[in-house]
């Protein structure tokens, strides 16, 4: 089970690399898809047994059904209505990007060991992974210029916390972990629609010429 | 057990759903008001308890002193504000009967998210809730769909966002402080923290707050999280600038003190008061020094704001009466900030422009909103006998009394300075000759909901009702320690 589980989690660091690593946004979309499915069977891999309950399984269904399916819809539709394809001259160079990402890495492996958590958990990757995700999140989020890139950087760190909830997924309720997976879909619906409207007022989906609003 | 906090969420939810999928201007303007009034009056009946004993109504859910003092203001700040929101509604409804079903259904779910912000009893509710409340609010800021208030909506989705993944990630960090005191599962409710509070792991506790304060911060709009703010609010139509700065903020406030509650009740507490003191003040000097010659009307009022947040922020980080203070500060600022929104939204609509150098002799054009403008500029700046002079008197009376006399005399420096700023753009514009275009009279319905909000300010400046201070007394013995 464990080598299942750590495969999984190692699944997510490269997809993670990946998304930095390209500029093509089809691509960031299809990896960030591949991440989807990966937290999806993670948890029934960590928690599952044979008395698996119905409430992992649903909440599986659930996140495969949010994660790998309809938010990469989504983001498929909002990039063929605005007709980018590539992330033109992102704000980090890609090499600086990719190196800046294998630092990150590195870093969250660091943290990830000195923390001590008091509980058990699974795996030991699960806590150097989540942080992995979230910090390459948030690297994609301000180093990138296009707003439906910026939205793939910002789900990724959701991810990343997602991950690091699977350290305690019995202290959230069912409801409240459904509840969350609703607000990430309902964000990426709102943000799509804008993407629409800054498509139609500017023109371009960049954000970097969003910068009227200044002291 | 009681129905009414259900009542209180489901109101508003529902109507959100009829204004959404029904069409047609008199559905649109009855849902609103409907659901405005349906929704005071559930709350009204809530202070017929007894405070701090706490109402609960299921597991996560429950009503204690310092939630329905948030939960009272969201209420009665979006039913003064509803009758002004009708004002941003297409007169004819024909073209854009789309887009004004959108609007009122969102304003009406962003009650539904803030009330469960307060209402949540339980930290993964309440990150939910305000997440929510983020969602909810992001479309009617560029309702008119203008371009600065697109680019300023997106700012505040993108920022935000990223900011309630930081505190999710606090909240996490929460439940494993809980799961350390030995034989209990992760717990991630409110009261269960509370009864266990001794025996929670310190490390992750001061882990788990800086988190939230980062993460939730960002949505109180706390110097340096702030940059969003300024745009949001003053790119939104003013009734819904009006419930940004005047409920929203406090339900993010409400977010930073619960984990302030844990803290403080696991004898943590001096290690929150210093974050909360630093914060606190940077935001006050910040925003007052940007108010100081600022060329927007109504960045200026959002500036305002974060300055009076970090004066709230302070009240609660200085112990003993400041806490007290503090919160009676929150209640002040919210009915004073949405007067002069809304005000400012009544120069706006004859004027046209937000820039303070295109608006003169408002008094003249304009006269019963000069005059309510001038008035609710008074009264902000913390002079008296308004409500918040007293608050801000209280905070620096407790300052100097206290441990670090300084502390004080800065607060009262800064706060000179942001009343310095705002009289400095605002006079002018009240002044003056208007350029001589036509003078229509103004309309009572864009005054009544100023007017009695200014009242309240003043009433709450000469004497504090009894159920009120009976409320505010028992949420500040929440956020202290015991002696």
């Amino acid at each position: 089970m464990t080598a299942w589980t750590d495969l999984g989690l190692l699944g997510v660091i490269v997809t993670d690399l990946f998304v930095l690593s390209t500029t093509r946004i089809g691509a960031c979309i299809r990896a960030l898809t591949i991440q989807g499915i990966l937290l999806a069977v993670l948890p029934p891999l960590l928690h599952g047994g044979p008395g698996t309950s119905g409430q992992l399984v649903i909440t599986a269904l659930v996140t495969l059904l949010i994660k790998a399916v309809v938010i990469p819809r989504l983001l498929s539709r909002a990039m063929r209505d605005a007709e980018v394809r590539r992330e033109a001259q992102p704000f980090v160079s890609m090499h600086l990007s990719g190196l800046l990402g294998v630092s990150l890495v590195a870093f969250a492996f660091w943290v990830g060991r000195a923390l001590r958590l008091p509980i058990a958990v699974a795996s030991d990757l699960i806590l150097p992974v989540s942080l992995a995700t979230f910090f390459v999140g948030f690297l994609v989020l301000v180093s990138r210029r296009k707003a439906i890139t910026q939205v793939v950087g910002f789900l990724m760190l959701e991810n990343g916390v997602f991950l690091f909830g699977l350290c305690l997924t019995r202290a959230l309720p069912f409801v409240v972990e459904l509840a969350v997976l609703l607000d990430v879909l309902v964000g990426v619906f709102v943000m799509g629609i804008m993407i629409h409207h800054i498509r139609q007022e500017f023109d371009h989906l960049d954000t970097f010429e969003l910068a009227s609003l200044k002291e | 057990m009681s129905l009414v906090p259900i009542l209180i969420l489901a109101v508003p939810g529902v109507l959100g759903l009829v204004a959404f999928f029904g069409r047609g201007p008199r559905l649109l303007r009855g849902c609103l008001l409907g659901g405005a009034a349906a929704h005071a009056a559930l709350v009204a009946s809530l202070w017929s308890g007894s405070a701090g004993r706490g109402i609960h109504t299921m597991p996560g859910l429950g009503v204690d002193a310092l939630g329905l003092l948030f939960l009272s203001l969201a209420s009665l700040l979006f039913l003064a504000t509803s009758l002004h929101a009708l004002g941003e509604l297409a007169p004819d409804t024909t073209s854009r009967g789309t887009a004004d079903a959108r609007f009122v259904a969102c304003l009406l779910w962003f009650l539904a998210s803030m009330s469960l912000v307060v209402l949540s009893q339980h930290f993964a509710v309440m990150w939910a809730a305000v997440e929510a409340t983020t969602l909810a609010s992001a479309p009617l800021i560029f309702h008119h769909h203008r371009r600065e208030a697109l680019e300023a909506a997106w700012k505040y989705l993108v920022l935000c966002s990223v900011g309630i993944a930081i505190a999710l990630l606090g909240t996490f960090f929460l439940g494993i402080a809980a799961s350390s005191v030995p034989g209990q599962t992760p717990h991630l409710s409110l009261p269960a923290l509370l009864s266990l509070a001794g025996g929670l792991s310190h490390r992750w506790l001061e882990a788990a707050f800086v988190l939230a304060l980062v993460g939730y911060g960002t949505k109180l709009g706390l110097v340096p999280l702030h940059s969003w703010l300024p745009d949001a609010h003053s790119q939104a139509p003013s009734p819904v600038s009006a419930l940004l700065s005047g409920a929203l903020l406090n339900c993010a406030l409400l977010a930073v003190l619960r984990f302030y509650q844990v803290l403080v009740a696991a004898g943590d507490g001096a290690f929150a008061r210093p974050l909360l003191l630093v914060l606190g003040f940077l935001s006050i000097g910040v925003a007052a020094a940007l108010m100081v010659g600022q060329r927007d009307y109504k960045r200026l009022l959002a500036y305002s704001s974060v300055e009076n947040m970090g004066v709230v922020v302070v009240g609660c980080a200085l112990t003993g009466p400041a806490v007290y203070a503090g919160l009676l500060h929150a209640v002040n600022h919210s009915l004073c900030k949405a007067a002069l929104f809304l005000l400012a939204g009544n120069v706006l609509r004859r004027y046209g422009t937000t820039a303070a150098g295109g608006v003169t002799g408002v008094v003249r054009r304009l006269p019963a909103t000069g005059v309510l403008l001038a008035v609710a500029m008074l009264a902000i700046g913390g002079s008296p006998p308004f409500g918040p002079f007293i608050s801000e008197f209280s905070i620096f009376s407790a300052a100097v009394a206290g441990p670090s006399p300084g502390l004080g005399v800065l607060f009262v420096g800064l706060l000179g300075v942001g009343f310095l700023g705002m009289a400095g753009v605002m006079l002018p514009m009240l002044q003056g000759v208007p350029p001589a275009r036509e003078v229509t009279p103004e309309a009572p319905r864009t005054l009544l909901a100023p007017l009695l909000l200014l009242a309240a300010v003043l009433a709450l400046g000469l004497v504090i009702p009894a159920a009120l201070d009976q409320h505010l007394r028992a949420a500040a013995v929440a956020l202290q320690e015991a002696r």
